[in-house]
């Protein structure tokens, strides 16, 4: 039954993708937030409230510290 | 904040949406059609191209994968730049994407019903298909990836994570279990032999309806149930936890479709484990999708749409539910090999795919072509229509395959099977097939119905080509690797171009370089009195494959008393070390093969029977639903072949002796005599270079290795 191994090692390598996958949501602050997304999505027109702008703004200040280190 | 200006391009999720609903029409079709065939063997028209065993996998090729798939694809081109707040990444992209995908649909309806198949459940599509479908596919991710890429918001709606998902595992998939050796322009043998062919396939087969039919619907959940709602989901808290404890369990659950059979114990148990886990995320994302409607009930009283997310949604809860359960040991020596695994599937198919791709049209249709959907009324006739048909198609089948698994089962007082003769078991059943086919047909009356709905909204509409949006810069970084960091780093900054290379790391690597070196020296257990096939046989088996015998014929006896004193001694995993594919099966519509040739067994008929048979099966046994195969009669065994097979099977580890491809047709050629000899003295007139010959000669052979008088067993 040696293809077991082939299956485990493939598993576990698409397991380690989702795995970097989703530290990197974490830390990227994907889940912070676990309200809004599901609001925005329903209204369809240009995004552009306050509390958006505040999120970009974070994000940039974030982009700007990660280039810098 | 700087707005940009950019479009939403809508003709590509128009031409998605449309092809869904055309091979929708098409697949249903054909599955109305194997309905009628399965108890009406004359409905091939005598034709060899309509038989069930080929348009049984034209049908679930056709809704799985051209139908759903579409469907996906319609969901994915118009949910992403939405939720994303951009363009698509590449309009040609988008379109080699779709015209791509249709030529493989067309061709793989033309490749199966001209008899090329790979004999592997789902995965039928022969190595340029399986070729061309990975190709696509990259494209398709490159699509997605890019889009994502070059997004304006920062947050990744969960849509989207159940979209990357399924791309990334389906790649995955598709080409763990497509590694084939070709041995013609349009054939080929697995790399896997067996039940290590077996075990691939499943691990394929239930992640395919794991990462094909579950998560990227689930996506399109997410997005068009709250949208046709207008409300958020229930709790998107809830959406990410279920999101990530579903994909890191699926993937392990592929061996509870080999419960019972010669597959290792621990194996099994791990696939029954595993299933019983499902259960938890796959019911958070029920519960999430219905709760979303809290509040907006008589909404649902009103609307087609949100009518067929509720039964869609309901469905996905009774199969994720029924899934686990069916994978318990105990109810699976009930359920397997029964019409009770169609049924299930079905509600999954009609109920959750079925349901929320019309309700997702029902609702996109309109929007596309800036009007109102041209009959509300027509759309909920649809609903209630197809609603029954789910009940009439389930319902008989339910009780036709516990019906038949009690009468394999049952045995008298003096300890006889009840029901020795298979076809009583069979005939049993036709009352159920004929309401599952009339479920059938209601089902395709209520796609009709949708056709012409979204006939009529088009044209009262017209179709809104390119929405203009704008929205904020997300502030992007440079695109290109800035000196000051490292190559890491850069990779690091971009995380999904790092999954895009990590994935293409373990494709190219793992893949083609680990797999066949390890399969050649297999160790499962060596039963010396076990020989590669003869030439004669091979070709003969290859026919077997190529008629889609596993469709109904299983080759895989459970150890079970009933089954045992059905058709003899139960299965070794080492019986099966030279079968590229394994043809285990997965239903009895007719009795399971694996012992046909042994002599002394109980269902062994003689070569003349099996001509016979194979020419009129209703002359043999009267009621028998077992399509008429005159042409193997006529048609000649492809000589040419031979050698080339025998190379690939050389290939692959089979050990037949040196240069033995020179002479295999001499020998394919005496063995045909031989029987054709014994068919004279039967009374029966026939060329021994007929496919019939090399049928009867792999039918004779199966399962005969392990009763040689001179059995060894070397355990290693």
């Amino acid at each position: 039954m040696s293809v077991v191994f082939v299956l485990i090692i493939i598993g576990i390598l698409v397991a380690s993708v989702f795995l970097i996958a989703f530290i990197w949501a974490v830390r990227n602050g994907q889940f912070d937030d676990s309200y809004t997304p599901s609001v925005r999505i329903l209204f369809d027109d240009p995004v552009s409230s306050k509390e958006n702008d505040r999120d970009l703004a974070e994000d940039k200040s974030q982009e700007k510290q990660s280039i810098k280190s | 904040m700087e707005l940009q200006k950019f479009t939403y391009d809508n003709r590509i999720t128009r031409d998605f949406a449309m092809a869904t609903i055309v091979w929708g029409v098409v697949g249903m079709l054909v599955g109305l059609l194997v309905a009628l065939q399965i108890f009406i063997p004359e409905m091939n028209f005598s034709l060899e191209y309509t038989t069930f065993g080929r348009t049984r996998p034209v049908h679930t090729n056709a809704v799985i994968f051209a139908f759903v798939g579409n469907a996906i694809f319609t969901a994915v081109y118009y949910s992403m730049p939405r939720l994303l707040k951009t363009s698509m990444y590449s309009k040609l992209l988008g379109k080699i994407h779709f015209w791509g995908w249709q030529l493989i649909i067309v061709a793989a309806a033309i490749t199966l019903l001209a008899g090329y198949t790979s004999g592997k459940e789902y995965a039928e599509l022969e190595w340029p298909l399986d070729v061309a479908i990975t190709l696509i596919w990259v494209i398709f991710g490159i699509n997605m990836f890019g889009t994502i890429l070059q997004r304006r918001v920062s947050h990744i709606y969960v849509a989207i994570w159940f979209y990357i998902a399924t791309w990334v595992t389906v790649a995955v998939l598709h080409i763990v279990n497509s590694i084939e050796i070709p041995y013609s322009l349009m054939k080929s043998y697995p790399v896997y032999a067996g039940i290590q062919d077996a075990l691939v396939q499943w691990w394929y087969g239930h992640n395919a309806v794991a990462f094909f039919l579950t998560t990227p619907f689930l996506g399109l959940m997410y997005y068009f149930v709250p949208k046709a709602a207008n409300r958020p989901i229930y709790s998107y808290k809830l959406s990410i936890v279920h999101f990530w404890s579903l994909i890191f369990i699926y993937i392990w659950a592929g061996p509870h479709h080999l419960l019972y059979s010669s597959l290792p114990d621990w194996l099994q148990a791990l696939g029954t484990t595993f299933s019983i886990m499902l259960i938890a995320p796959s019911w958070g994302g029920m519960i999430n999708g219905l709760l979303t409607l809290r509040g907006a009930w008589d909404k649902v009283r009103k609307d087609p749409v949100l009518k067929m997310f509720v039964v869609g949604i309901t469905a996905y809860g009774m199969a994720t539910f029924e899934g686990p359960m069916m994978s318990l040991k105990t109810v699976n020596a009930i359920s397997h090999f029964t019409d009770w695994t169609v049924g299930h599937v079905h509600i999954g198919a009609l109920g959750w795919n079925g349901m929320l791709t019309f309700g997702m049209l029902y609702w996109l249709i309109p929007r596309l072509y800036n009007t109102k959907l041209y009959s509300v009324k027509l759309a909920n006739a649809h609903f209630w229509i197809s609603t029954l048909a789910i009940i009439f198609y389930a319902v008989p089948l339910y009780i036709g395959g516990i019906t038949q698994a009690l009468m394999w089962k049952e045995f008298t007082p003096e300890g006889y099977l009840a029901y020795p003769n298979f076809l009583e078991t069979v005939t049993q059943l036709i009352p159920m097939y004929a309401t599952r086919a009339f479920g059938g047909s209601l089902y395709l009356i209520g796609m009709l119905m949708l056709v012409f709905n979204v006939i009529k909204t088009a044209k009262q509409g017209s179709l809104v080509k390119v929405e203009e949006v704008e929205a904020p810069a997300l502030h992007a970084l440079p695109a290109v690797k800035t000196k000051s960091e490292s190559w890491h780093g850069f990779l690091e900054r971009k995380p999904i171009r790092f999954l895009i290379f990590a994935t293409i790391a373990i494709l190219i690597g793992g893949v083609f370089e680990i797999i066949p070196t390890y399969l050649i020296n297999s160790n499962v257990p060596i039963i010396s009195s076990v020989q590669p096939y003869t030439p004669l046989e091979l070709q003969g088996r290859d026919i077997y494959v190529k008629e889609g015998c596993y469709n109904c014929h299983s080759q895989m006896i459970r150890p079970f008393r009933s089954e045992t004193e059905r058709y003899g001694e139960y299965s070794k995993a080492g019986e099966f070390i030279y079968d590229h594919p394994f043809q285990f099966g997965s239903k009895r519509t007719g009795p399971d093969l694996a012992r046909e040739g042994v002599k002394t067994g109980p269902i062994y008929k003689p070569n003349a029977w099996h001509y016979n048979h194979f020419i009129d099966p209703q002359k043999m046994n009267e009621g028998s639903i077992m399509p008429k195969y005159p042409w193997l009669a006529e048609k000649d065994i492809d000589l040419k072949s031979t050698a080339p097979k025998i190379r690939a099977m050389k290939r692959l580890g089979v050990p037949y002796p040196d240069n033995y491809e020179h002479q295999a047709n001499d020998d394919l050629l005496k063995q045909a005599e031989e029987i054709a000899q014994n068919l004279r003295d039967a009374g029966i007139e026939t060329e021994s270079t007929k496919e019939i010959i090399a049928l009867i000669a792999y039918i004779q052979r199966l399962g005969t290795d392990i009763m040689k008088p001179q059995v060894e067993e070397e355990e290693e």
